[in-house]
This record gives structure tokens, sequence and C-alpha cells, in this order.
């Protein structure tokens, strides 16, 4: 194929695009909608994820000592925990830095409730922070440092505290979540592509006698099929940038609203779009492109068996 | 140029369109194809340029062997070969002038010299000045006469012609023939299938006649020969 032949190939696809107008349309309305629910459940997926990660790193077990724990002792039990093979990292945090920290993460509705506690009649006891390898074996380890104490005539441990159950149950909820959605994405890509397939055989069909015409005047299958090829992709390409472009603006506007609304520094953030935006936007693109081309492939097949 | 030897043809449907045609052809004849209708006329035209495929016997076109043409050769074929239609067959969302530049596109020419070349037959078809107007605004003689530029522009060797008069009043049919007869004698082998005997008698060619599938007449110079 030379150069003026591309050419050719490029403006009669891109005017069969505006020549077909109402079909176009219904072609590139049913691209946005699938591309539309697949992006949504990817972000939703991978927001799910990142919940999860966020909430594994939050996971950790607190020890907390009584007050007649002397150092000799302390720096005995912080070594016999940081022995355990489950554990990653243990972190002494004395009460004048823990009452500090309660303060932080309070906030400003804090302030009243912590007031008139300083130095001096700080309520809190000393503790250990306690990091686990694997966020699923916390309440074991919690166990077992709660053993500790049988270990020694002190009595050294007040009270081991961890998520509990809650966090049990969301990572039992994110599993399911992320297998769920990654099962309806596969099903939605699935139906896009038939939906697309669909619409352009219905362009095609109203073209066979075109087609069936130029083959009498001697042109090749591959020279048939371009057109519909550069069509497919346009299609496509326009669907998923009308697609990116909605989806990146509605989630913006979701991201800013869930910062401004939860100023407390909250658990559930949103991934910022800035991480994201190339490669989903990529994906989308390319996935539309390859959408459309493919569903013109499809489509055209069986009507050059002429 | 052209030759079948003993060619039959039988559709899927039991129908025996041909039965044992052999015929030669030359370059540069004008040839008519008459009969009535069914009797395998345009059987024996699609043959030709291989839309049909024969069941039996061997066709030769411009030095291809059409039984032994595979699929991807027959674009190969088509370009040597110019087919016009009664129904003209026009692309209806392509102006008169990109119909005949598209037969130049399929061969991969060159844009500038497509511009020349399909300024000239349109020239030759005395269209020049209607370049730029859908098939839907040309009247069906101007019609077949894009239809006829787009069949010579590329300079075929035959041109194959199935009734081309046929939706014509008699007085742009005769324009039409002119053209025809004008193009055969610049050097194209003409073959044209038509049920219009007064062009036939006017205009005096060889006549091959076809019945039940068998050619019964082939006259040089020859005359209508039905009633109807």
């Amino acid at each position: 194929m030379n150069f003026s032949t591309f050419l050719r190939h490029m403006r009669e696809g891109f005017r069969s695009v505006f020549r077909n107008g109402w079909m176009s349309i219904a072609s590139i309305t049913s691209i946005i909608v699938s591309l539309f629910i697949l992006g949504v459940f990817i972000l939703l997926v991978f927001n799910v994820n990142n919940l999860a990660d966020q909430a594994d790193s939050q996971v950790e077990v607190n020890v907390f000592l009584e007050l007649n724990v002397n150092q000799d002792l302390r720096e005995q039990l912080q070594d016999e925990i940081s022995k355990m093979p489950e554990v990653s990292n243990i972190k002494y945090i004395p009460k004048d830095q823990g009452l500090e920290e309660l303060r932080k993460n309070l906030g400003e509705g804090g302030e009243n409730f912590l007031e008139g506690y300083a130095k001096d009649n700080n309520p809190l006891p000393d503790a250990f922070r306690v990091q686990v390898i694997e966020a699923t074996t916390v309440p074991f380890v919690a166990q077992k440092i709660e053993a500790l104490n049988t270990e020694h005539v002190e009595k050294p441990i007040l009270k081991v505290r961890y998520g509990g159950e809650t966090v049990q149950t969301l990572f039992k909820v994110t599993a399911l979540i992320r297998n769920i959605g990654l099962i309806l994405v596969a099903a939605l890509a699935l139906m896009a592509m038939f939906l697309i397939a669909n619409t352009i055989r219905v362009t095609i069909l109203a073209r066979r006698r075109e087609i069936s015409i130029m083959k009498l005047v001697g042109a090749t299958n591959q020279f048939i099929r371009w057109p519909f090829f550069i069509e497919g992709a346009l299609l496509g390409g326009i669907g998923s940038i009308v697609t990116i472009i909605i989806l990146f603006v509605g989630y913006h506007q979701l991201v800013v609203a869930s910062v401004t609304s939860l100023n407390m520094a909250s658990m559930v953030t949103l991934i910022p779009l800035q991480q994201i935006w190339l490669w989903l936007g990529g994906l989308l693109l390319v996935l539309g492109i390859v959408i459309g081309v493919w569903g013109s492939t499809v489509s055209i097949r069986r009507f050059l068996k002429v | 140029m052209i030759e079948m030897q003993d060619v039959w043809k039988t559709y899927p449907n039991g129908a025996h369109a041909l039965q044992g045609v052999s015929v030669k052809i030359d370059r540069n004849e004008f040839v008519y194809v008459v009969g009535p209708s069914g009797a395998g006329k345009s059987t024996f035209m699609k043959l030709m340029y291989r839309e049909e495929q024969p069941t039996k016997g061997q066709i030769s076109v411009n030095g291809f062997n059409l039984s032994k043409l595979k699929q991807r050769k027959i674009p190969l074929l088509r370009r040597n070969i110019g087919v016009i239609f009664q129904d003209f067959r026009l692309l209806p969302k392509l102006t008169a002038y990109e119909n005949v530049a598209f037969a130049m596109e399929v061969i991969e020419a060159p844009r500038r010299q497509i511009k020349k070349r399909v300024m000239e037959v349109l020239d030759l078809v005395g269209l020049q000045s209607k370049a730029n107007r859908y098939p839907d605004h040309l009247s069906g003689g101007e019609q077949q006469r894009i239809a006829i530029a787009r069949a010579i522009v590329n300079n075929p060797s035959v041109i194959i012609a199935d009734e081309p008069t046929g939706n014509l009043d008699p007085e742009t049919s005769y324009g039409i023939m002119q053209l025809l007869d004008e193009i055969n004698f610049r050097g194209t082998t003409i073959i044209m299938a038509t049920h219009n005997r007064d062009i036939v008698n006017s205009m005096r060619r060889r006549v091959l006649a076809i019945e039940n599938g068998m050619i019964v007449r082939d006259q040089i110079r020859g005359e209508y020969g039905y009633e109807f």
C-alpha cells in the first residue's frame, strides 16, 4: 500500500463516520456506555483494593503496660515480642508520646476532651506498638503476647488491643468485592465488543451494494477492509475519549468532595486522579480502539465472500 | 482474447443455464449477445468476469485461465475488464468524478494521474461539466455515461455490457451506442447483451444468439432476428 492509498483510506474512514450520522452516534454511544461502566468498576475495584491496603497497614497490635514495669522488664518484653516470627516491627511508645499522638488523631474535637491532661497527670500507660508481617495473623499474635503475662510474676501487661473482628470482616468483604468486580469487568468488556460488532454490522449491511460494486471494479478485500478498520478505530477512539472525559471529571469531583467532607483524617480516602489518569486513560483508549477495529473486522468478514 | 470451450453451467437449484457453449472472441471485436430472457445471456456474461464459475469447461480471458484463477487473483482479472450494467451501479454517495476516480484508486494510481485521467474520460463521455454532481442529480443517460467512464478509465482490453440501454429511451440509447462504438474504434473489445432490436439491426456487428443455454447462431454483421 502506498502513501496516497493510505491517505485515501483515512479520508474514506473519516467521511464514512460523518456520512453514517446516526449509525455512528449509536456505535459511539454503545462504546461510551460499555467503557463507562467498565471504568466505574475499575475505579471501584482499585479503591477497594487501596482501602484494603490501607486497612492492612493500619492493623497493628497495641500492648499497654502496667505502671509498675521498670526499664529492665520493659526491654526484656520488647526483646521477647520482637523475636516472634510473625512480628515485623515493634516500637516503644512512652506515655507522653502516646498522649501527644492521641491529641493529634482526635483533632480539634479532642482538644476539649483532653483538656487538663499534661505530663504530670497523664492517664495513659506506656505502650508497645507491634506490627505483623501478615495481617491475618493479628489475633494469633495478640494471644501470644497476652500469654507472656503467665511467664512473668509481675504480670506486666495491662491490655492487648487490636482491630479485631471488624478488621477480619473487612478483609473478607474486600476480597469478595474485588472478585465480583473483576468478573463483572470481564463480562462487560465482552458485552461491549458484541454491541459494537453488531452496530458496525448494520452499517456494513447498508453498504452491501457498495462493497459488491467495489469488487466489480477490481478492489481487493484488503482495499475494501481498510476504511472500515479506520472507521471502527475512529468510533472506538471517539467513544473512549468521551468516556475518559466524563469519567475523570466525575471522579475528580468525587475525590474533591470526599476530601472536604471527611476532614477527620479518615480511613476512607480515594485514590487521587493524578495517580491513575495516565494508565486508566490509556487502557480505556486502547480498549475502545481495539473493540472498534475488532467489531468492524468481525462484521465485514462474511461480506467479502462475493 | 476470450475463449470458451464446452462450458456448462448448472445452478444449485437445478437450472441448466448453459449447455456446452464454445466460442472465440478476438481482440477489438464488437459482439452482440441476443436471445430471449432466461436463455443464459446473463450467465454467459457473468462467467467472463468471474462472478460465476462454470460447472464444466474451460474459459480464458485476457490470458487468465479462469478455472485455475485463485480467489485473491480475481481483482487482477477484473481490473482488465470494464463492466457496464442496465442499472448503472454507481456508488450513490460519491460524485460523478469520485465514482470514476474510484476505479483508479483501487489500482493505487497516484493522485495526480487520477485527476488527469478522470477529467480526460469525463470529457470523452461529455460530462466534464457535471463532474461534481451526485448520481441522484443526473439523468439515466448521464449516469450510464459515468458508468462507461468508470469502465474505461483504466484502459481495459474488454468491456462487458449487460443491457446497457435497457433503462434508456431510444434517443439516449443511440448516444450510448455511439460512445461504445467510439471506444471500440479506439481498440477495446466490446461484448454487449441486449434486447434492443433497432440497435442491433442499425449498427451491424457480430451477433451471438443464445437459446436454452446454447449458441444457436453466430453471425458476422448479423441481425437481431427476433420479433419482439
